[in-house]
């Protein structure tokens, strides 16, 4: 993985939280309190406007960097999850790495080592938020798309396949918070009246992995 | 929408800067990140932060100062600051015996803290207010809320760091004031966030929310405006079924009382407030000893008012009673 990669990602997740503007919005004016565009917005564009930078770190660097950023960018409840996410992710795959970075060089990781990766960041997000699945979360889609794509990168699955499979995942995920009551997050204080609606964190985290899963699919 | 507003983007800023420039014999305000520390380091001390989403004025800057807070961390309005903005003012008002943070049980602002500490390169210790006793859970916890309470756990704990009491010691007197503290709201009309530009929620001429947070979120219940006292009757009732709820006895106990505007109710009716709360609790067998009111943690420009109820000790009425010198709250000095 290179760097110019994480970069890219983060340029097409960008594009697809602008293009979800009116989605996003509408499932958090029903159950939120209608800043989670705003705050992913915020996000999205913080880290495109530091892609020059990133641009000299290795990859793990880089995308504690970017956990950095969204941390003291976001704010709410949002921003330090989405940045333990991407901290703890860089964590793991710093430990992975075994010889000195050279600029622009190919950092080689497995697809076991990046789920591996993936997966520590969704442990994060569990940890710091005190959540689990089935609570109408963002971890509705986290934790089934970690899990599915740890085993098939073990079973040592194409690339191609495992982005499929990841993304149908997500979408799964995303409706499964529809008929959930609420127990963590912004719809907690709902009870019964969030049932019917999806989560906005759930729908933008899919978002976010189908816009990765398609970069890689067209690599 | 009818507000003082030159700019959406320039509310925060220069709402600050005009505290500031209010206040420059007691406070100074860093910019990028935000923080608002004392003009005087005190030293030798453990410094006590606290912060949240803007709004809530003067909660928490009108409590820095001698005897309270020594820097506050005010976020956007109703959102949580972030982790540089605690970093930056730890880093300036540490002074060798630690970092005590009070704050309010939100998610945004309890995970937002936490990773500040984590980050932290001194000893810090946190302080989680939850003294709304109007639910559980809701829009933006888990848990109980924190809300003007918070203003007693700020004042005591600010008290007992200045005797140079170690971090665990002001510790352990945060969390005892806020588990003898409970509160209850009611909100007569929403408030406005000045960049979402229409009212927080929706409410009927003749309704009330009774159990409001402080960002104007949902409470008990909405219900039909009655007259003063049974609205108020119902808040005390609240608080004594939380109270022996979590097993505290309150009668024959000694309390303070605070009364809290959110904002747009006038004084006159929070001293009419006060004047049946304190008649209620009086013939339930508390004696009111101390008391509190005015607007100390509002809702932007919320019509309504919170009770809240603090059953003191020797300790808490020493510390509550000693001199305290801040925009917000001063006597004694």
């Amino acid at each position: 993985m290179k760097t110019e990669f994480i970069i890219a990602a983060a340029k097409a997740i960008q594009q697809s939280i602008l293009a979800n503007e009116n989605t996003l919005e509408s499932l958090d004016r029903a159950i939120g309190d209608g800043d989670h565009y705003i705050n992913m917005k915020r996000g999205a564009n913080a880290i495109a406007d530091i892609a020059e930078e990133l641009a000299n770190f290795a990859p793990s660097d880089a995308l504690n960097k970017i956990g950095l950023k969204l941390l003291s960018t976001i704010g709410g409840a949002s921003g330090p999850l989405l940045a333990s996410f991407f901290m703890a992710m860089a964590k793991t795959l710093a430990s992975q790495t075994h010889k000195e970075y050279v600029l622009n060089e190919n950092v080689e990781y497995s697809a076991a080592d990046i789920a591996a990766g993936f997966a520590a960041g969704v442990q994060a997000i569990i940890q710091r938020g005190k959540a689990n699945i089935g609570e109408k979360t963002m971890l509705d889609v986290l934790i089934p798309v970690a899990n599915q794509f740890v085993l098939l990168a073990t079973q040592n699955c194409e690339i191609n396949p495992i982005c499929t499979t990841l993304m149908q995942t997500a979408e799964q995920g995303v409706i499964s918070t529809k008929d959930l009551i609420a127990t963590k997050g912004r719809a907690a204080g709902l009870g019964e009246r969030a049932i019917g609606h999806i989560d906005p964190g759930a729908k933008s985290c899919q978002l976010m992995i189908a816009a990765v899963c398609t970069l890689l699919m067209e690599a | 929408m009818k507000k003082f507003i030159n700019h959406i983007d320039h509310v925060l800023i220069e709402s600050l800067s005009g505290f500031a420039a209010a206040h420059a014999d007691l406070v100074t305000l860093h910019l990028d990140p935000n923080f608002i520390t004392r003009k005087n380091k005190a030293v030798n001390k453990v410094a006590i932060i606290s912060g949240g989403g803007a709004g809530h004025e003067p909660l928490h800057s009108g409590y820095i100062g001698f005897g309270m807070l020594d820097a506050a961390c005010p976020g956007h309005v109703f959102t949580s600051p972030t982790p540089d903005q605690m970093l930056m003012a730890a880093e300036t008002v540490h002074a060798g015996q630690g970092i005590l943070f009070i704050v309010k049980n939100y998610a945004g602002d309890v995970m937002n803290f936490e990773m500040a500490a984590e980050m932290l390169p001194f000893e810090s210790a946190t302080v989680i207010t939850s003294d709304d006793c109007a639910v559980i859970n809701s829009t933006y916890t888990n848990g109980r809320r924190g809300v003007a309470g918070t203003v007693i756990v700020e004042k005591c704990v600010g008290s007992l760091a200045e005797t140079g009491a170690n971090l665990a010691a002001c510790k352990a007197l945060g969390d005892k004031v806020n588990s003898r503290t409970a509160s209850i709201g009611v909100a007569l009309t929403s408030c406005t966030v000045p960049a979402a530009g229409r009212p927080t929620f929706d409410i009927d001429a003749l309704e009330i929310e009774m159990g409001v947070g402080i960002h104007g979120e949902p409470g008990r219940r909405r219900e039909a405006m009655r007259e003063a006292d049974a609205i108020i009757s119902d808040c005390v009732d609240a608080i004594l079924t939380d109270f022996k709820t979590r097993n505290f006895a309150t009668s024959q106990q000694e309390a303070l009382l605070l009364i809290n505007g959110f904002g747009a109710t006038p004084l006159m009716e929070l001293y009419l407030i006060y004047n049946t709360t304190a008649r209620l609790f009086k013939q339930h067998g508390i004696q009111i000893s101390r008391s509190l009111v005015g607007n100390y943690t509002t809702a932007l420009d919320m019509a309504g008012a919170s009770v809240t109820l603090c059953l003191l000790d020797d300790e808490i009425k020493q510390h509550w009673d000693s001199p305290v010198h801040c925009a917000g709250l001063r006597w004694g000095i």
